[in-house]
């Protein structure tokens, strides 16, 4: 495991590295902030069009754009995070064939810096639900464990990835069809009483569907955060972010080597 | 006696030749498991071994050595970048290692933005940034630019930032590679009265240089690391006199070795490199006066859109630069979308060189774009040795001291002016 404290010292720096993602991103593009909030939306626009009006898939009595951009927000967050840390050792090799820091600080940058556009995509989902009159639920307390749970998800199956990629590079192209696989296997486009009940043990392994129901049952009050879902999508995420620790920090040292 | 500031011990770094060449891909590790064969037919290299030494406090110490002799390795280790295959060693202090100029810069940031990422990156925290930020923007004399982005700055600019940023790092050992070999000279004389300053203040340092007169001016002593491991070391004078002696006589054939190991990732790399008298044969010498023919052997590694190859000419006596040719100074030399495959390349320059001895240095930068500080360029240090010889023995030691180049000269007397 790393050593939290000597990541605590190195805290500044770690705000410095998302401060330059953020910087950068809003001076290359010609749009900047305001991507954070295409991206999510443009994407509810398609599943609403495909999903919503043409497949007809049920949305649990709210208007289909809304349930789906509600599930939205917290996987548009997860999905860049995680594809920007599974590409972040290798993309930062300048720096960490140059000078020392713990190696880890990148991929925390990362879920930092994507924290903005969480903030924006979310202000604009608030507007959404003023327009659709719909009141977030006693639930929405539950928001800030939510997210804990993307951003540990998101860190734990982005450094398996990223200690991954430094020795196969074959990862960068693995990663966009993972992510692609994990947006159907989460319920996103349609809610998760579609799948049978005696599947529903194994779905709830997938620690974004504890996300991503607890989002809409927060803001939407559609169906209940299950709480057995939730616990084991809580064990695995936390799994899976203990191995990834102990296995991006075993091949840590040997970075500069590869890359 | 007091405890060291940089205690190293028998320290050693094994690199697996096959595996820093080029990435594993997950289909060479599935053919690889099925066809059985775990006999791992990667070459192992011990690019350090059995190193080491102590630096005291106040000490400033040289690291020289021909390239790939293990010098950035031992640094890339003390800085803690890469781990030691054997051995151990303790550095006492703050640590700071620059080993390159305007490390973690951001082309799109402005200069402002990058003095604040590049200094916490270098270890400084927030609050010191800001106290010396004018007096880092004075050191850099960018005043002016300092809110532009600095993919506009040119590259003595870069390097200018790159160095007032370093240059206000407060540790108490500093690890320097060669950062001093970008920048003009004028630039390069106020970053060694900066380091000098400093030193005075009881600051340790190590710095690797292929610069000798760099090492001469500001290290008392000095390490010789040749092929992994200490040759000798001592005082500063003591070692760069029996450093020269050994490297001269060698180097005639002009075969450069690999140097696939220092720089793995190189697209262009040299093989050989030939002086030639007028009918193109072979020599080792050549006459004062004489133009100066090269043949330059290279490999192209990847298929490269654009070269940018410069052959520098350094004087043995004191490792002074005299003169350095590009290919970009002859417009009709067409390098460009070079695909893989082996090259000639023929260069010729007139420069009246005084008589001694002299080696070439070979240095090539495969991509366009702007020149940055360091890194780009694949350097070949010495890559073949030579004399010039006088022509006839009258002119020899006519004067006392030989400058640099010897021009021609017109002489003539105009008159007698009698008394």
């Amino acid at each position: 495991m790393p050593s939290f404290k000597e990541i605590w010292q190195y805290r500044e720096l770690c705000y410095f590295l998302a401060w330059r993602d953020i910087r950068v991103r809003y001076k290359q593009t010609a749009l900047g902030a305001a991507w954070a909030v295409i991206q999510p939306f443009m994407t509810m626009v398609v599943f609403s069009l495909i999903f919503g009006l043409l497949a007809r898939l049920p949305s649990e009595g709210v208007p289909y754009p809304i349930f789906a951009y509600t599930a939205l927000v917290p996987w548009s967050y997860f999905q860049n995070t995680l594809t920007q840390i599974s590409n972040s050792m290798v993309l930062g090799r300048d720096l960490i064939g140059k000078v020392y820091f713990p190696r880890i600080l990148i991929p925390v940058a990362a879920l930092l810096s994507g924290l903005l556009d969480f903030g924006i995509s979310f202000a604009v989902l608030l507007v959404l639900m003023l327009y659709y009159g719909i009141l977030p639920t006693l639930n929405a307390f539950f928001l800030p464990i939510l997210l804990l749970l993307a951003i540990v998800t998101s860190l734990g199956v982005g450094l398996w990835l990223a200690t991954l990629n430094v020795m196969y590079r074959d990862v960068a192209f693995v990663a966009p069809f993972l992510v692609q696989f994990w947006l159907f296997a989460t319920p996103i486009a349609y809610p998760s009483s579609l799948v049978p009940a005696r599947w529903r043990i194994w779905y709830g392994l997938n620690p974004m569907t504890g996300v991503v129901e607890g989002f809409r049952s927060a803001m939407l009050g559609t169906g209940t955060i299950s709480l057995p879902t939730f616990v084991v999508s809580g064990i695995i995420s936390v799994l899976l972010l203990v191995t990834g620790l102990v296995y991006f920090k075993h091949y840590e040292q040997t970075f500069a080597d590869r890359i | 006696m007091t405890v060291p500031s940089i205690h190293v011990e028998n320290l050693g770094k094994l690199y697996q030749i096959g595996e820093r060449d080029s990435y594993r891909t997950l289909r060479d590790t599935i053919v690889r498991s099925f066809q059985g064969s775990h006999s791992k037919s990667d070459e192992h290299i011990w690019a350090l071994r059995d190193v080491s030494f102590d630096v005291y406090e106040g000490e400033v110490v040289g690291c020289i050595g021909s390239n790939g002799a293990g010098k950035s390795t031992l640094l890339k280790l003390l800085s803690r970048i890469t781990e030691p295959t054997e051995g151990s060693f303790e550095l006492r202090g703050v640590v700071s290692s620059l080993l390159d100029i305007g490390v973690g810069f951001h082309p799109e940031l402005t200069g402002r933005e990058n003095i604040f990422l590049s200094g916490a990156i270098l270890g400084m925290k927030k609050r010191e940034i800001t106290r010396k930020f004018n007096e880092i923007v004075e050191f850099s004399e960018l005043k002016r630019f300092i809110d532009t982005p600095i993919k506009h700055y040119s590259t003595g600019m870069w390097v200018r930032l790159g160095f007032a940023v370093a240059a206000h790092l407060e540790s108490e050992i500093l690890l320097v590679d060669e950062v001093l070999s970008a920048g003009d000279a004028a630039f390069q004389k106020k970053c060694l009265g900066k380091i000098d300053e400093t030193t005075g203040q009881g600051r340790t340092v190590l710095m690797v240089s292929h610069n000798l007169k760099a090492i001469t001016d500001l290290c008392e002593k000095c390490l010789w690391i040749d092929h992994g491991r200490i040759v000798r070391k001592g005082s500063t004078q003591e070692i760069i006199a029996a450093y020269l002696e050994s490297t001269q006589p060698q180097r005639t054939t002009g075969k450069i070795e690999s140097d696939m190991h220092e720089n793995p990732s190189a697209d262009v790399l040299f093989r050989q490199v030939m002086l030639l008298n007028g009918n193109d044969q072979r020599v080792e010498k050549i006459f004062f006066g004489e133009t100066l023919r090269m043949m330059i052997q290279f490999e192209v590694v990847r298929p490269v859109s654009e070269l940018r190859i410069a052959v520098g000419l350094e004087r043995h006596q004191d490792a002074t630069t005299v003169a350095v040719v590009h290919n970009d100074d002859d417009p009709s030399s067409s390098l460009y979308n070079l695909q893989s495959g082996m090259y000639s390349l023929r260069v010729e320059t007139k420069i009246p060189l005084s008589p001694g001895g002299y080696s070439i240095n070979l240095e090539v930068k495969p991509e366009p774009g702007i020149l940055r500080a360091g890194g780009n360029w694949n350097v070949v240090r010495r890559a073949i040795d030579f004399r010039v010889e006088e022509f006839t023995k009258q002119g020899a030691g006519v004067a006392k001291v030989d400058g640099v180049i010897r021009p021609s000269s017109k002489w003539a007397l105009t008159g007698e002016h009698s008394q």
